[in-house]
Parts: C-alpha cells; structure tokens; sequence
C-alpha cells in the first residue's frame, strides 16, 4: 500500500522534471525510480528539492540525522540488549544491585553527547549564518557561482486572506495564486501579510519564513530546475486556510519572459488601491489572477498599512514616535490609524462558502462597531499629514 | 544494637506536632516571587512598547511628575508606617499595631485616590489604554500595581478586625508579617515603577 | 461598558440563542452529555453518594485524595481530547478529491485547538500535577503538604478551568486559532467571537491553580522532609517535582500575564498585540514561548523521575548515576528557559539568534542524554522483572530516543525552516509527548495503583492496552514524519494531492489501535476493581520498592505515617528493610492534621462563574462573583480552627490492625 503511494508521489516529481522525455527514457527513469522506492521507501520533495537552498537545508537535515544516529543507534541496541540479558529469568547473568557509580562511565555518557552536540554546534552555527534567509546568495548552485552582473529578481509577496499576491516590480506586473521564477536566476522575495501571521513556503525552493502584517521578511532563494511547484501557507491563518496554496512555476529565462509578457498583455487591469480592496476581502480557495500592471507604491502602503486613503502610513506613525509622538493634541488622532482593530473596514460580510457567513457575520458586528464609540471620532485634527511616503521597513527582530 | 534501638534510630519515637504554619513565611515568599514575575513580565512589555505611541501624546506631554512624586512619597511612608506596626508588634502592643497599621491603611488610600485621579485625568484628555500600545502598557503596569495595593488595603482592613477580636496570637502574627512582606515589596515594585516608567519616560 | 456583540444586553451580556451550536455533531454530544450526566446524578443521589463525595472527597484536603482527583479528572479530559484527535484523523483521512470531509472549518479549526489545549492543560497537567501530590509527600516520609487547603483550592481551580474547556463545546464556540492563539489571529478583528474568551479564561482559572500547587510542592518538599533526608538523599521523583514545580512558579506567571494581556486587547480594546496603534504581535509569540518551552520539561521531567523510580525498582537495583541524575534534572530545569526562541526561528530573528537558540536546545539533549543512560547503566546487571511498568519504560526508551533525535533535528535552524509547522513536527512533539508523558504516566498509574488503592491491576488487560497503545503509536505517527518530509503542513482540512491519503488512511489506523489501547485500559480499571479482592495487595510492598512509600499500608493511612521515619540513607526503605528495623507497634502518639474544608471548591465555583461571565461579557455577574470571591476568601480567613488532632488510641487502633494483617502476611509465607 505504502509503495503504491509512494510511486504516486514519485510520478508526480516525475512529471515536473523537465520535457521532453522519450517513451524510451520513461520507463527507464520509472524503472530506476521504481528501483530507488524499494529502497528508499519515498521522494520526498524537502529531501529532494529543486532549489540550492533547500537542498543545502535538506542537506543539514541529512547530517544532523546521522549524527544522532551515532549516539541512538548504540542506546536503542543497548536497550535491547540489557532489557534481554538482564531479564530476572535469565539466571545466568550477573547480578550486581550495589553497582550504581562509575566514574568512567559517567565520563563517558556526559562527554559523547556532548561531543556529538560541539560537531553538531558547529556545523549549527555555520549553516545558519549560510543560510540565513535575509542573506544574499553567493552561488546558483553547488560549484556554479553567480555571473557577473546577474541582478536578483525582487518578488514582493504578500499575505492575504486566503490568497497570495505576487508583484514584479521589474516587470510591473501581479498575480494572484501564481509564482513563476526564471531557473537559475537568484531572487528575492520581500514578504508581509495584510492581516494574521502566515508563513511563505515553497518545500522545493527553500525553508519557509513568516508573512506578518505591518512589516517585511525577506528571503532569499534560487531555483535550478524547471517544472512545476507547490506553495502554500505553512501558519495557520484561518478558515481559509487549507486551500491558501499557489502554484509555483519554475521557467527557463525565455520562457519566463514570455509568461511575463503573457501576464502583461491579459485582460487582469491593473492592481490598483481600489483593485487592491477589492482583492484584499476574505476569499477562499480564490482562481489564478494576472494583472497586467501594478501601482508602484502598492506593496510599501501594504506594509505600511495604509493603502486605503486617509490612512497614516506605520512608517509615518513611528517617525512621528521616534520624535516623542504628537502630544496631547494628537490623542484624537486616531481615525487615521485604524487599520483593522474594530474589525476590517474594508471585509465583506458575506463571503462564498460553506461555513464563512459566520464568520464574516461576526466580523461585521465588529464593524458596525467601529461606527459608534466617540473614540474614532477625531474633535481634534491631526497634525502629521496624512501622506503616503516611503516606508522605512521594519524588519522582525534582528 | 537491640531491636527497639535500631527502631527508634530508624523511626522518630517523641515526635512532637510541627508547630502550625511553619512552610507560611517560604510559601509566601515563593508566591511573591511568582508576583514579581508578573511584574517583570509587565516591565517588559512596557519596555518593548513603551515608545510606541501611535501618533499621540507620549510621557512627557501627559506625566504629572510632582503629582507622581507625591503620590512615590504615600507609599514610601505607608511603608515606614508598617515598619512601625512591626516594631509595636514585637513589643506586643496590640493597640500600637492597630494605629500603625490604620495610618498605613490611611497612606494606601490616598496613593490609590492620587492613582485614580490621574488615570481619570489622562483617560479625560484622550490618553486611555485604547490610545496607544505606550497607553495599555502604561495603564496595565501601573493598575496592576494599583490592584495590588487594593487587594493589600482590603488584606490590611481584614487583618486590623482580626486583630482585634484575636489579639496577637501566632497565627495573626504571621498574617501581619505576610502582609508586610506584601506591602514591602509592592514598595519595591512601585520605585521601579516610577524610576523606569516615569523618570526615564520623561527623560526618553 | 464595552461589548463587541450586537446583541449584547445587560442581563446575558453576549450570551443569546445563537450560542447554542448548530453542528449536528456537536447537538448529538450535547445531547449525550446530557443523558450521561442526568443518569449520573441519578445514580448517586439514587445510592445517596453526595453526602459521601462532599465530605470525603469534594472539601479533603489530604493530598492523597487530591492526587487520585487529579488522576479523574486527567482521564475524564482524556477521552475528551481523544475524541478530538480521533475528528482530525478521520477529517484528514476525508478530505481528499475536492471532498470537503465531515468537518466544516469552523467546526474543524476549533477541535484541532481544543485538542492541543486539553491534552497539554487538562490531560497532561493534571497528571503529572496528581502523581507529584499522591508521591511526594509519602516520599519525604510527610502527613500531608504544606498548606493543605491551598492544595484543595488549586485542584478545583484545574476543575474550574476543565469545566469552561467544555462549556465551549455547547455554550458558544471554542478558539480557532491553534492551541498557543498567536494574534493577530487571536485579536478581537480576526476572532471576535467568544471561542478565544474561552481558552483565555479557562486557562486564566486553571493557572492560578496550577501556580498555586507549584509555591505548594516546593514548601513541601523544602520544609517538611522527615529528619535525615538531606536533598541529595532525597528520591529521583521528588527531586525532579521540585524543579518540575520550580518551573511551573517561575514560568506561569508569564502566561497568566500573556493571556491577561490578550483577555485586554480582546475585552477593553488595548494595543498589546494588535497592528494598530504600535502592538507588536511578535511580543506575544516571545512570552507565550516563554512559558511554553519551560512547560515542556513541567510536564516531562516528573515523568524522568517516575521511570527512575520504575527502573530502579523493578531491576532489584540501585539507581546508576543518582547523583547525575539530579544534576541532569536541574541543568535541564535551568536550560529550559534559554531556548524558547527555538519555537519560531523562522519569525525572521538574525542568524546569530537562531543559532544561539539552536545551540542551546541541543544542549539539553546532553542532559537529556545522561538520564537514558543512567537507566540504561540501571538494568545493566540488575535483575529486571517485567511487569508492566516495567514494559512501559522499555517502550519509553525505546521510543523517546527517537523523538529525542527529531527534536535535536529541528533544533537546527535551516533545517527547522523546511521541517517548521510541518506534520513532522507534530510527529516529534507527539513522540515524546506520548513516548515520554503519556507512556510515564500509564507506568506510573500500573506502579502506584496498588499503593493507593491495595490491589494491583489486572495484567491481561494492561497487557493489551500496552502493545495497542505501542503499536499504534508508532502506526500513527511514523506516516506523519513521513508526511512532514514532502512537505505537509499542520492543521490542514483539505487536501488537493491525492497521493498523501494513503498516509493519513496509515495514520487513522494508528488512532483506532491507540482508541483500543484506551478501551483496553478502561477495561483493565474495570476489572481489577470488579476482582479487587483477587488481586488484594496486603503488603504495603507489592513491587519490593526502595522508597517511603512502600513503607506504609496500601492504601495509606490518612496519617501516612504512624512515626515520621528517619533518614540514613539514598532509598530510605530499601535501607530500612536491608536492617531489619522493626516497625513500631507502641507509644503511638495523637498525631495533627489539617480539617476538610469547603472554602476551596467554594472559591474555585465562584472563579468559574466569574471566568463564564468575563467570556460572555455579563458584567453584572463578573463584578458579582469578584465581590463573592473576595469576600468569601474574606469569611475563610476568620476561620482560625484549621486543625485536629488524630487521637492516640484511634492510631494504635489502625497499626494494631495492620500488625496483624502483616503477621498474617509472614505467617502464609513462612507456611
């Protein structure tokens, strides 16, 4: 049985390995795949990715895995062993209930896990500092440096309810659900969310870092084999969850241009504030969508909080704190800065779906809320601008 | 050795009650460390968030500091008052310990009354906990301790009536250094208080 | 004041009909429930048992009560949280080819928070909080613990909290947000529901308890050791209790401030962890982990200190390495609070964090690693009878190393990045979890039973329910790591690559085995008590034990100890019965202990009431029961009449009885 979904999952990876494959080598590569199951049980995709990242994140997996087995593997059999020779039916063992001090044995059982843990340290700390997600790469693949002159593509992602943005500001464009990368080209990804923690993954691209609101991750990754891809929310975000995934398209460079341009050339309209809005409202299990433009500034209001006009941008907001806040004048100011504490201004109560009218029923008492309390009521006015300038961007602790 | 010897080296033969209370006093200071974790954590809080004040006012424009100064004084006073009633304890003065304890009772009222009074002041003028992540920190702190003195004051009211009718027996002994332990330490917590909330909030 | 609902009214604040659930299964439990609970009532007012239960039970204060109490209600909230982990398998194994399966998300995300909620908080808690209230006092050789009628209070407190946990599932909703409710999610713009009020109250309630019984254990075992028992002659089990309860009076406090922090937000409206107006909602994912990673060894070390104890037992063996055992037991008390970051590496920290965190978890396992060791270095050249604790801890070991070795993969930054929130990670957290706490508490219930009950339970039984329990862990689970390795996620509904079903079919499999490992249990309790007399224990001594309380009859007197022992040596009763002491049969003295009292069932029912009525937002009735706490902690304190003396003669009574029981003991086996 077991086999049987394995070889599933192997035709699958199959399949996204690049074309054209002969009949001939089909049922090589079957045979060969067939052969590696027998012994290996499975492919699994964070073993055998298809970005040098992961697969150097794989690779530590591997050899953390095998360094513990060298302690395990001796306390499982010692387990066993003693739990058979020692048995009280075994009247031939020796039977010694005093022993209960070594000095050398206990040497030894502090010291080798200890060992273990200073080679596992090590590579610990080495990997991460390689591998951390805010770093720019310095190879394409293993033995295959960056060419001179290669610039990163910048992807900025966003987060949304339950649905992921992509926009391409070199080649102003954004799609919904979809993510295609040029193969062998470095990317970087800037990443947030428009309301609740998620966490962007692509298990055959590289690990996974979170989307949190109000500010960005960055990630930085490399693809080096075409085909096609699975992405998905790796946090819990809500309702929607299960079905927040997006295809992810791996390209060589002409064929990435060409799906660019495809993109370009659609009838999606361009991604603007009001577009924005619109897409921003809660959906489930949301189609493929391409917008052949994208407003420039769209992704640093979204990380800023404020792509609905009239709202004060968060990088506003802590310029303005960094200088000791507005003083008692700027209590009232407080309409601006509503993003979504009284419930999402902007979330449609009534959402397609089995289970959703609860929710976005209960989301709209909060809104009516926000109407009443004298709270958002702002008597006085406010005396920063309400601009959209450029963010600073907030980074998560580092 | 003789059996009964061997028993009686193995098992306590004249063993008298544990004199009642005996885990009262490391009970009580186990569970004001668990307290002074809370504080911590909200020192924390107030230290992460402390700067954020969201557009509005920040310490300098909404602290009173001589009102706080004040208000620091009430409840260093309450402090020594209580020391007081301690010392008049010892000397097992029953009526002294009652003053004492009165005058102590007295002082925490009107630190709470002055603690009021300015968080009125500040929610009047659109300073609440909603204003701000600063605001929430600043009023959760600050009323936490607040409460504290609260629930101490009932504590202390509690005390003074049993006192009265019991006299200075042991068991009340022990509630009156409990309670002084209490009081001492949301002492403490209140220098903190004032010097990280609002010496260095006004100084930021 | 404020309210979030539209249909608030002053007299049932949020509280309206449409609080009653809608979802037919949760009708249909309802409904059960309901039937259940009538025929219980029923039948104890039927056999007239509430007089009984109040007075021996409900208002004791004797810690062995309080500890078997705790040991229900673990189980009763167990088969609760089973049920739940049955719903996410079967939901898992269905939703597949566009199926939406039976649970709706609303339904769905609610069981998989409540599953994790219950088992950690009212499962794995009151268990491990049980056994330490049961043992330790008879350990350090103690009549009672230190304040007995705050160990009353803190077990009804667990109660309270118990008790909100399933309201929920037929008053409004539960949370929906996973069991740690990071927000914003968790916020009142995402959640604005009741189902978060919920889990923060009842946990709010639970905690108070749970520190409570913490700042108890610790004075115990610091102030009432019998004379001779320094700390390093103390047993495996209360040393690791002591630092297990000095984690829990350092670390909960952070949650009670955490939630407390949240409960503002949600209720008053405050910017702690909000996006508006400068929250920062990774404070909160800080201090939750800052209670979280400590809990962790809350729940596990005390489990350590039981399969020592199994271990050295059932070798017929000293224990190897005692005393780097203790030292083990505090350097991982101590580390556990240094790695809390290793639970969101990938929250975007530097490198140098991450693998300052990562490093320091690794750490741990050296400890860690030093325990299985010295149990393994235990049964080297001991003389190991297999009964069934015995066979838990093997399968314990066996089990856990694993678990161990996947939890030291991930402590490995990049490589957490790929395995983070994966079923790979519920894969490890649940072998040690059930490898660890679950696997120690069942070798623990087989080890203790006799003691507190006087008849041992039935093998037969305890055998079936270990290999189902065994086998079915690892059916359950090994598909999940697996799973975790082609990249699956957690808490997922639906699916829409058909090639992962079979897995999760393989891991259904699992939770029917581990269903009839339960029910297997259930029967072994069942007949043991039916045979109760078959499998009489009169010894006091069923497994030849090594510590205290194996010293005393099964069940134990409520004194305990007729004469508080004195100590010589490393396992005081081994020492004891290798010199031949003969236990004392005269010069018995009246002996104090602390009364019953009703105040701290009292007390908790008024916190629970005024939790129910934070969540619903009756503000009447909160600021009511606040009142009716207060003033009825108020009226306890006048009561100054705590204690009584147990007369001489009613002791000399009791021992000379059990004089002649063991009398009669030697006799049959001298004949």
């Amino acid at each position: 049985m077991s086999y049987r979904a394995c070889c599933m999952c192997t035709l699958r990876a199959g399949v996204m390995q690049p074309s054209p494959i002969t009949p001939l080598r089909r049922v090589a590569r079957y045979g060969a795949i067939a052969s590696l199951f027998a012994l290996t049980a499975c492919n699994p995709v964070v073993l055998h990715p298809a970005g040098d990242i992961a697969q150097q994140q794989a690779h530590l997996v591997v050899v953390a895995t095998v360094l513990m087995l060298l302690i395990i593997v001796p306390v499982m059999a010692l387990t066993v062993l003693f739990a058979w020779r020692y048995r009280a039916g075994n009247q031939d063992a020796t039977y010694d209930p005093e022993w209960h001090h070594s000095t050398q044995l206990e040497l030894v059982i502090w010291s080798a896990p200890l060992l273990i843990i200073i080679a596992l340290g090590s590579v610990t700390w080495v990997g991460t500092h390689m591998l951390d997600p805010f770093r720019p790469l310095d190879r394409i693949a293993e033995g295959k440096p960056i060419p001179a002159g290669t610039k990163p593509l910048d992807i900025q992602v966003v987060a949304l309810d339950w649905k992921w943005l992509f926009i391409y500001p070199e080649q102003k464009i954004a799609t919904v659900n979809e993510l295609a990368l040029p193969v062998d080209r470095p990317v970087t990804f800037h990443i947030t969310s428009s309301t609740v923690m998620n966490s962007f993954y692509v298990p055959a691209l590289a690990g996974q870092i979170y989307a949190m609101p109000g500010m960005t991750s960055k990630l930085h990754a490399v693809l080096n084999k075409e085909g096609e891809y699975t992405g998905f929310s790796a946090n819990y975000s809500g309702s929607g969850f299960s079905q927040m995934r997006f295809k992810t398209l791996g390209l060589n460079a002409a064929d990435f241009d060409k799906w660019a341009d495809g993109v370009r050339s659609s009838k999606g309209g361009t991604l603007d504030t009001a577009n924005y809005m619109q897409l921003e409202q809660p959906t489930v299990a949301d189609p493929v969508r391409r917008y052949a433009a994208v407003s420039a500034d769209l992704f640093d209001k979204i990380v800023n909080l404020c792509v609905r006009p009239g709202k004060m941008c968060l990088s506003e907001m802590m310029a303005i704190d960094a200088k000791g806040g507005l003083g008692k004048e700027g209590a009232y100011n407080v309409a601006a800065l509503t993003y979504d504490k009284y419930g999402r201004e902007s979330v449609n109560p009534l959402i397609a779906g089995r289970d959703l009218p609860r929710d976005g029923r209960s989301r709209a008492y909060v809104r009516e809320l926000c109407a009443v309390p004298t709270l958002l009521q702002a008597p006085a006015p406010a005396k920063g601008k309400l601009t959209m300038a450029a963010p600073v961007r907030p980074t998560p602790l580092s | 050795m003789s059996t009964a010897e061997l028993t009686g080296q193995y098992y306590d033969l004249h063993e008298h009650d544990h004199p009642e209370g005996g885990s009262t006093m490391l009970g009580f200071w186990l569970y004001l460390m668990s307290d002074c974790l809370i504080f911590g954590m909200l020192f924390a809080t107030f230290g992460v968030l402390g700067g954020n004040y969201a557009g509005g006012p920040g310490p300098k424009a909404l602290f009173d500091l001589p009102l706080v100064a004040v208000n620091t004084a009430m409840l260093l006073f309450s402090s020594i008052t209580y020391g007081f009633a301690m010392i008049a304890m010892q000397n097992g003065k029953k009526n002294a310990v009652l003053l004492w304890l009165a005058v102590t009772g007295l002082f925490g009222a009107t630190f709470l009354g002055i603690e009021l009074y300015e968080f009125n002041h500040l929610i009047h003028e659109g300073a609440g906990p909603q204003r701000s992540a600063f605001l929430s920190a600043f009023f959760t702190l600050v009323g936490t301790h607040g409460l504290h003195v609260t629930f101490g004051t009932i504590w202390l009211v509690t005390l003074m009536v049993q006192l009265a009718k019991h006299g200075l027996t042991a068991a009340n002994q022990r509630r009156v250094m409990c309670l002084s332990m209490f009081w001492h330490f949301l002492d403490v917590v209140w220098i903190g208080v004032f010097t990280f909330v609002y010496l260095m909030g006004v100084l930021r | 004041m404020i309210s979030t609902h539209q249909n608030w009214t002053p007299l049932l604040g949020r509280l309206g009909l449409d609080a009653i659930p809608h979802e037919p299964i949760v009708i249909g439990t309802f409904v059960m429930v309901c039937l259940g609970g009538l025929a219980l009532v029923a039948a104890l007012t039927y056999f007239k048992l509430w007089g009984y239960l109040w007075k021996e039970w409900f208002t004791s204060v004797d810690h062995k009560k309080i500890g078997i109490m705790y040991m229900v209600l673990g189980l009763v909230m167990f088969l609760r949280g089973f049920a739940d982990a049955i719903m996410i398998r079967s939901q898992q194994v269905l939703g597949f080819n566009g199926s939406d399966g039976y649970l709706n998300s609303h339904h769905f995300d609610q069981v998989f928070t409540a599953h994790g909620v219950i088992m950690i908080f009212f499962v794995a808690m009151p268990f491990v909080t049980g056994l330490m209230n049961y043992i330790v006092p008879l350990q350090i050789g103690a009549r009672d613990v230190s304040f007995p009628f705050l160990n009353n209070f803190s077990f009804w407190m667990t109660v309270g909290g118990a008790v909100l946990v399933m309201a929920s599932l037929f008053i409004g909703e539960f949370a929906r947000t996973g069991w740690l409710a990071y927000p914003p999610l968790s916020g009142l713009a995402y959640s604005p529901d009741v189902g978060v009020d919920y889990y923060i109250w009842s946990l709010q309630v639970a905690g108070v308890g749970t520190t409570l019984s913490g700042v108890n254990l610790i004075a115990t075992i610091i102030k009432l050791r019998a004379p001779g028992m320094t700390l390093m002659r103390m047993p495996v089990f209360t040393w690791t209790a002591l630092i297990t309860n000095v984690l829990i009076v350092i670390s909960f406090p952070v949650l009670t401030v955490v939630l407390a922090l949240l409960g503002l937000d949600r209720t008053f409206h405050t910017n702690f962890f909000t996006n508006d107006f400068g929250g920062s909602a990774m404070l909160y994912v800080n201090l939750i982990w800052i209670w979280g990673h400590p809990e962790v060894y809350i729940l596990v070390l005390p489990i350590f200190g039981v399969f020592s104890e199994v271990v050295s037992t059932f070798c017929s063996k000293r224990l190897f390495g005692y005393s780097s055992m203790v030292y083990a037991t505090v350097v991982i008390g101590i580390l556990s609070y240094i790695v809390w970051l290793h639970h969101f590496f990938t929250m975007g920290s530097g490198a140098s964090v991450n693998s300052f965190f990562g490093i320091t978890t690794m750490v741990i396992s050296i400890p860690t690693g030093a325990k299985m060791f010295n149990w393994l270095f235990t049964m080297y050249r001991g003389r190991i009878r297999y009964e069934l604790p015995m066979m838990w801890t093997v399968a314990f070991m066996l089990t856990f190393v694993i678990g161990g070795m996947t939890g030291v993969m991930m402590a490995v930054p990049p490589a957490d990045f790929v395995l983070h929130n994966s079923v790979f990670l519920i894969a490890h957290f649940h072998n040690v979890i059930i490898g660890g706490v679950v696997f120690g508490v069942f070798a623990a219930i087989n080890y203790w039973w006799p003691k507190a009950f006087g008849y041992k339970l039935n093998e037969f039984w305890g055998k079936v329910s270990f290999w189902c329990w065994v086998v079915g862990f690892w059916v359950a689970f090994t598909p999940l790591y697996i799973l975790g390795l082609m990249g699956v996620t957690r808490r997922m509904r639906v699916f829409d690559d058909p090639s992962l079903q079979i897995w999760y079919g393989i891991a259904f499999l699992g939770a029917l085995l581990i269903a009839a490992g339960i029910g297997a249990m259930l029967v072994q309790f069942a007949v043991s008590i039916w045979k109760r007399e078959e499998y009489k224990d009169e010894s006091g001594d069923l497994w030849n034990g090594r510590t205290l309380e194996w010293a005393t009859s099964s069940p134990p007197p409520e004194y305990n100890f007729a004469f508080t022992p004195k100590i010589h040596d490393l396992d005081a009763w081994a020492d004891i019965k290798k010199k031949g002491v003969a236990r004392p049969v005269d010069g018995f003295r009246p002996i104090l202990m602390p009364r019953s009292t009703w105040a701290g069932i009292v007390l908790a029912g008024i916190a629970t009431v005024c939790g129910f009525a934070l969540i619903w937002q009756i503000w009447w009735l909160a600021v009511a029961a606040l009142v009716g706490l207060v003033l009825t902690a108020i009226v306890h304190t006048f009561n100054y009449d705590r204690t009584f003396h147990i007369p001489a003669e009613h002791i000399a009574e009791v021992e000379a009885a059990r004089t002649a029981q063991l009398a009669a003991l030697n006799k049959g086996a001298d004949a």
